[in-house]
Parts: structure tokens; C-alpha cells; sequence
């Protein structure tokens, strides 16, 4: 190889090299500093994140400022009506499109019911009540107040609300599941295989709701806590279900004058794994 | 310099010949999973990483194992090194390589993958192991090609390459530091959440890469005329017995602080790996990955045993198995354990098991072999010309 050519190819090598990484050091120098400050995404550089990082340093003190959403679900309501818990997995899961691939592998869920044991899982189930373990406990995704799935995401697809909301960006999902191994409660499905295709001549999505997009394959969801309803002043799919049961109390955690407040105030409630520092916003009445 | 490998005999070619047609294989059933979904693996909604996350953990390490080379001969110069490092600068490309392309294959999409580049997120780890990576295939090529270069050319090294050598040597311990984060700072997963899981990774990876490392200089003075020398393989043979040790002094203060505190969280997956872990309801008791590590364990033990003996290590082919059997134990121990045994049980205290399917194997093959068919055109031209600039001289 004569000496021009090789020169040649070496400016050309590098400034590939340069021209892929330019606009990633650039991005990063701009957007960079913003965004490690707060620890959500979108350009939603609303006071939430800066709160967080001081809860961080004040020894695991919740949010108070801003909107914060969480739920209240009694468990011996849902027991006193049987059928209730099916309804409000079938209420969530028709709305928003979440496919039933039909076996365990591939399994997708945003909300579904769980015994004692299994909701519970660091709670010491020796000669516990023995109502308890015929309960059934519906889990979904806790709306931490310092989501672990947040901080591991590389790509900022999932991201914490204003209102506190954790959210899932099906269309900036990279598919890496580096959330699902942060999550500790579980509570994230990977789309293994299409969830728009079908089985034997069964579509996994049994009837297309056209209001909440279906995905693709390759990426991650979870329960949105209905941030769309929320937003046109509905409540959540589940809760809406649960009708006047008060089976389960939506609302604002920082507004000390909301239902769900007020329930949180004057019962005793548990959360799951609280000792891991995510501050879940779903509380359990036993 | 690489019209240097497509020289070579028929060995040298049906080498080349079986990597490419494996590798074709490996090809061919990723277009499947393209198609099809990552369903195609044996991956599930309670085991969300299997073999190629595995992999990559793995091969980060062989990767950061090059700086036990470029440390004593750059930092140090030990000569004895001069004709080894350049090996295991090149053995560091192909296994950051198969990295790059372990994650690709484990991404569900795939095409969005330089959405970690468009929106770059520092509190994710997975964001600074994508630059630590990256930039240590970078410092590897540049160091090894431009060192070979001037051998080749018989001159020195530019200087301005040896700001570069110097800065691969904490950026070695970097990536699999930034690799063991990725799972120590995940809450509710207890078996990754230890503080000691960066120092183990490293001392296995400096214990696993040396020994893949004497493996491919044996198989190369076999094959060929150069040799990196007994006095380069007996130091790489003390690095590995000292990593080797202290990867099971680590693995050995894992078992204490599981066992004698008796946290539950803290045992559960070192029964199910070593014991078998047994299902509160129904109380059957999965154990697929407890034959490996206990074979793993037996490997290491014995070969601790053969490479501390004088007389069992000098023998050049008692030798080559030790390193074989090290290098399997770690790869059991990292390459499997540690990242399935991770998800077991499940952050809903269920017990669901992983086995790799068919394709995802073939996948993983593939990608190994990409990883050695690397490694070979590497070393076919670091060797050419290494000998030739002996031959010279």
C-alpha cells in the first residue's frame, strides 16, 4: 500500500470515527447535565427530580411537593366480592391491549392477582391467619417514588412523571431489560414475540381497543397507572371497576385532604418490600 | 499488514473454512429471532437474561485481562512480555467484539440500539459500560495495530501511542467494574448486591483471560514457528494462580456471609447453585445449574492443584489442561451462574428455570466464532509479522 493512500485512509477512518462520536459527546454536553440532575427524561425538568435527589440524602424521606398518585387496595373488600379481582385484570388489561400469549415464557401483564406469600414475599408466613393465605392480593407496578427501572434505563423509555407516574415510551425502548432486572417487584413484561400476531387462529389481543396503541415485539411494558384517563379527569381502569366498593382509593398522596390520604391516615396500611428504599405508592389494608 | 492472513495452508484455511460456516449458522437462526422475537430464546419474563448477557459478563473479563499483560510490559518492562502482549492486546479486541455483539443479539430492538447514543442518560449504567466498552476496543486497536505497525516497519512505536497503552490500564479495570455495577446496584436482587462482585469479577477475569491466553500461545507454537517463551507463560501462570485464589477467597466470603448471617435473600441462590432450592408450595426442587457448579468448583480446585505443583506445570501438557480446566470453571462460575442464578427465585419468590433453546445456542456459537475468527486474522498477522522482523533481525 503506497504511503497516500494509507495516509488517506487514516484521516478517513478517524474522521468516521470522530463523525460517529461527535454528536453523542455534543448531545451529552447539552442535554448531559440537565438530565443528571433530574432523574426524568423528556425534557420534563419539572421540580420532581431535584426533590428525589434530596430524598436520597435525607435518609429516605418521601416526596412532598407536586402531585405524587397512589392507591389504597383493601384486601378484604376484593375477598367480600368474589369476582372483583378478575374484573379489574380484565378491565386493564381490555383497555389497554395486553396480549394473553398463553403460557408462562411469554406471559404479559400489567396487573394481576398474587397470594400472600408471593405479594409478600419477606413477611414471615409462619402460622400466619389463615384467611390471609386464601387471599388474593393484585400487584402491579408500584409507581415508585425512587423507581430503580428509571435509573437503569439507558435510554430514557421509561421515566418518572410530573405526577409521579413511572411511564413507558414504547417507541424509544431498546429492549435491553435492564429495567425488568431492576424492578423488585416484577412487575414489567418483556414483549417476547409479536403481541399483534396470534396463535392456532387466536389472536392474542382478543379485541383491539384503538384507543391505547398495541406494541411490537422487543420491547417492555408495565401498568401506566391510566396517566391518558387521569389526565381527562377519569380514574384508573382497575379502580373504576371496583365501582363503590372503595375496594381500592386513587388519588393524590401529597394532597393530605384526598380520599386516599385520608384512608392512609386512619388505617393501617403495608407496602411491598419497603425496606429496598423504592417508596412504592400502592399500600395493601390486610 | 492484513494481506498477512490471507496467507496460509490448508489447516490454516478449513480453520477459517468451519469459523465462517458456524458462523454462517449463527447468522442464520439470529434472522429467525429477528423475525420472530426474542421469544425464541429460552429466556422468560422471570429469567429476562439468559446465555448472552452471560456471555458478555464473561467476556468482559477476558477482555480486561489483557491489562495483566500491558501492565508489567509497558508500566514495567518486563521484556519477557514483548513478544506475548501484543496477543493479548488482540485476544482483548476479539472478546470486546463478541461483547458488542452479545448485546446487539440480546436487544429486542435492535435497530433503535444508538438510542443509548441520541439520549444519553448518566444515571444508567448500561450507558457507561456502552463508552467503557467501546472505548477500550478503541485503545486496543489503536495500541496493537499501531505497535505491530512498527515492528512491522522496523521502527519504534510512535510516542504519542504511549499516553494511549497507559490510559488501557485503568480503563481495563474500568469495564468490568462498570460490568459488575450493572448488577450490584440492583435493589432486590440479592445475589448481585454485594459490594465485593467488581473486585471477584476482575480476579476471575484475570485468572480465566491468562489461561484462554497460554491456551492460544500453546496452540499457536504448535501451529507455528513463533513462541512467546516459557518465561512469559510460567509469569502468566503465577497470575493465574493468584487471581485464581483470590476468585475463590471471594466466592468463599459469599458462602460466609450467606450462611452464617442465615438471611434468606442471601441464600437462596447460592442453595440453587450449589445445592438445589426447593419451592414452598410445592416443594420440588430445581437444581439444573447445580451439576456446573459444582463441576466448575471441582475444575478450579484441580487446577489450582496442577499449576501450584512444580512438577505438574512444567509439563507442557499437563499444562494446557489446567489452564483448560480454569478456564471452564470460571466460565461456569461467570458465564452461567452468576447471571441465571441471579433471577432465581424471582422477585415474587417463584422458581422458574432457564434453558437456552436451540437457536439462542447456535446464536452463541456464532458469535463465538465471530470472536475467534477475529482472534485468528489477528493473530495470523501479528504473527507473520513478528517473525518476519525476527527473521530480519
Amino acid at each position: 500500500m503506497d504511503n497516500k493512500r494509507r495516509k488517506f485512509l487514516k484521516i478517513a477512518g478517524l474522521s468516521a470515527v470522530a463523525g460517529i462520536g461527535a454528536p453523542a459527546a455534543l448531545n451529552m454536553l447539552m442535554k448531559g447535565n440537565v438530565q443528571a440532575s433530574s432523574s426524568h427524561g423528556h425534557g420534563d425538568d419539572h421540580g420532581g427530580g431535584h426533590e428525589e435527589a434530596k430524598g436520597h440524602g435525607a435518609h429516605q424521606k418521601e416526596v412532598k411537593l407536586g402531585k405524587r398518585y397512589g392507591m389504597v387496595i383493601d384486601v378484604h373488600k376484593f375477598n367480600h366480592t368474589p369476582g372483583l379481582v378478575q374484573k379489574c385484570i380484565d378491565a386493564c388489561h381490555d383497555t389497554f391491549n395486553v396480549p394473553d400469549i398463553g403460557n408462562k415464557k411469554d406471559e404479559v401483564k400489567w396487573i394481576w392477582e398474587e397470594p400472600f406469600a408471593h405479594a409478600f414475599p419477606e413477611h414471615s408466613h409462619y402460622k400466619k391467619n389463615t384467611e390471609l393465605h386464601h387471599l388474593s392480593f393484585l400487584v402491579t407496578c408500584n409507581h415508585c417514588d425512587s423507581p430503580p427501572c428509571v435509573r437503569a434505563c439507558p435510554t430514557q423509555a421509561t421515566f418518572k412523571n410530573e405526577d409521579g407516574i413511572v411511564m413507558m415510551d414504547f417507541h424509544r425502548c431498546i429492549g435491553c431489560r435492564f429495567c425488568m432486572a431492576a424492578c423488585p417487584y416484577g412487575s414489567r413484561s418483556f414483549n417476547w414475540r409479536d403481541p399483534r400476531g396470534m396463535k392456532d387462529g387466536k389472536p392474542f389481543i382478543k379485541k383491539v381497543n384503538p384507543e391505547f396503541p398495541t406494541r411490537m415485539r422487543g420491547v417492555v411494558e408495565k401498568c401506566n397507572f391510566c396517566a391518558g384517563r387521569l389526565k381527562k379527569g377519569l380514574l384508573p381502569k382497575c379502580v373504576e371497576a371496583t365501582g363503590d366498593t372503595k375496594a381500592m382509593v386513587f388519588g393524590d398522596l401529597n394532597d393530605p385532604n384526598s380520599e386516599v390520604s385520608k384512608v392512609l391516615k386512619s388505617r393501617f396500611t403495608i407496602q411491598r418490600k419497603p425496606a429496598l428504599g423504592t417508596k412504592p405508592s400502592v399500600f395493601y389494608i390486610i | 499488514m492484513l494481506e498477512k492472513a490471507l496467507q496460509g495452508n490448508a489447516k490454516y484455511w478449513s480453520w477459517v473454512g468451519f469459523l465462517l460456516s458456524m458462523m454462517g449458522m449463527g447468522a442464520l437462526c439470529y434472522v429467525l429471532q429477528f423475525n420472530y422475537g426474542l421469544g425464541l430464546t429460552g429466556m422468560s419474563r422471570d429469567v429476562s437474561w439468559g446465555l448472552y448477557i452471560s456471555q458478555f459478563t464473561f467476556l468482559v473479563g477476558v477482555a480486561a485481562s489483557a491489562v495483566m499483560l500491558v501492565l508489567p510490559y509497558y508500566l514495567h518492562n518486563y521484556k519477557e512480555f514483548g513478544r506475548i502482549t501484543i496477543l493479548g492486546e488482540f485476544l482483548a479486541i476479539a472478546s470486546v467484539s463478541m461483547c458488542l455483539m452479545f448485546i446487539m443479539a440480546d436487544l429486542g430492538q435492535p435497530m433503535r440500539a444508538l438510542n443509548v447514543v441520541l439520549h444519553p442518560t448518566p444515571h444508567s449504567i448500561l450507558f457507561w459500560d456502552m463508552i467503557v466498552l467501546n472505548g477500550y476496543l478503541f485503545l486496543n486497536v489503536v495500541v496493537g495495530w499501531v505497535a505491530l505497525n512498527s515492528e512491522y516497519k522496523g521502527t519504534h512505536p510512535p510516542k504519542w501511542v504511549y499516553p494511549l497503552v497507559y490510559l488501557s490500564i485503568p480503563w481495563a479495570v474500568s469495564i468490568h467494574t462498570v460490568t459488575a455495577f450493572l448488577y450490584c446496584g440492583l435493589p432486590g436482587r440479592h445475589f448481585w448486591m454485594t459490594a465485593i462482585l467488581a473486585p471477584r469479577f476482575l480476579a476471575s477475569a484475570f485468572a480465566a483471560g491468562p489461561a484462554l491466553l497460554i491456551i492460544l500461545v500453546m496452540i499457536v507454537r504448535k501451529f507455528s514457528s513463533f513462541d512467546a517463551g516459557d518465561k512469559a507463560i510460567n509469569k502468566l501462570v503465577t497470575v493465574i494462580i493468584y487471581a485464581g485464589l483470590m476468585n475463590f477467597f471471594f466466592v468463599g466470603l459469599e458462602l460466609f456471609v450467606g450462611y452464617y448471617s442465615n438471611i434468606p435473600g442471601h441464600i437462596h441462590t447460592l442453595d440453587y447453585l450449589f445445592f438445589g432450592l426447593a419451592d414452598h408450595d410445592t416443594g420440588v426442587i430445581y437444581n439444573n445449574l447445580m451439576p456446573w457448579m459444582r463441576v466448575s468448583v471441582i475444575m478450579g480446585v484441580i487446577s489450582l492443584c496442577l499449576l501450584g505443583c512444580k512438577k505438574t506445570r512444567n509439563n507442557s501438557g499437563i499444562l494446557f489442561v489446567a489452564c483448560g480446566l480454569m478456564f471452564f470453571s470460571l466460565w461456569i462460575d461467570k458465564g452461567l451462574g452468576l447471571v441465571l442464578g441471579g433471577f432465581v427465585p424471582s422477585p415474587l419468590d417463584y422458581i422458574v428455570e432457564y434453558v437456552p433453546s436451540i437457536p439462542e445456542i447456535f446464536i452463541t456459537l456464532g458469535v463465538w466464532c465471530t470472536g475467534f475468527f477475529i482472534l485468528t486474522i489477528l493473530y495470523k498477522v501479528a504473527i507473520s509479522v513478528k517473525t518476519e522482523a525476527e527473521r530480519v533481525s
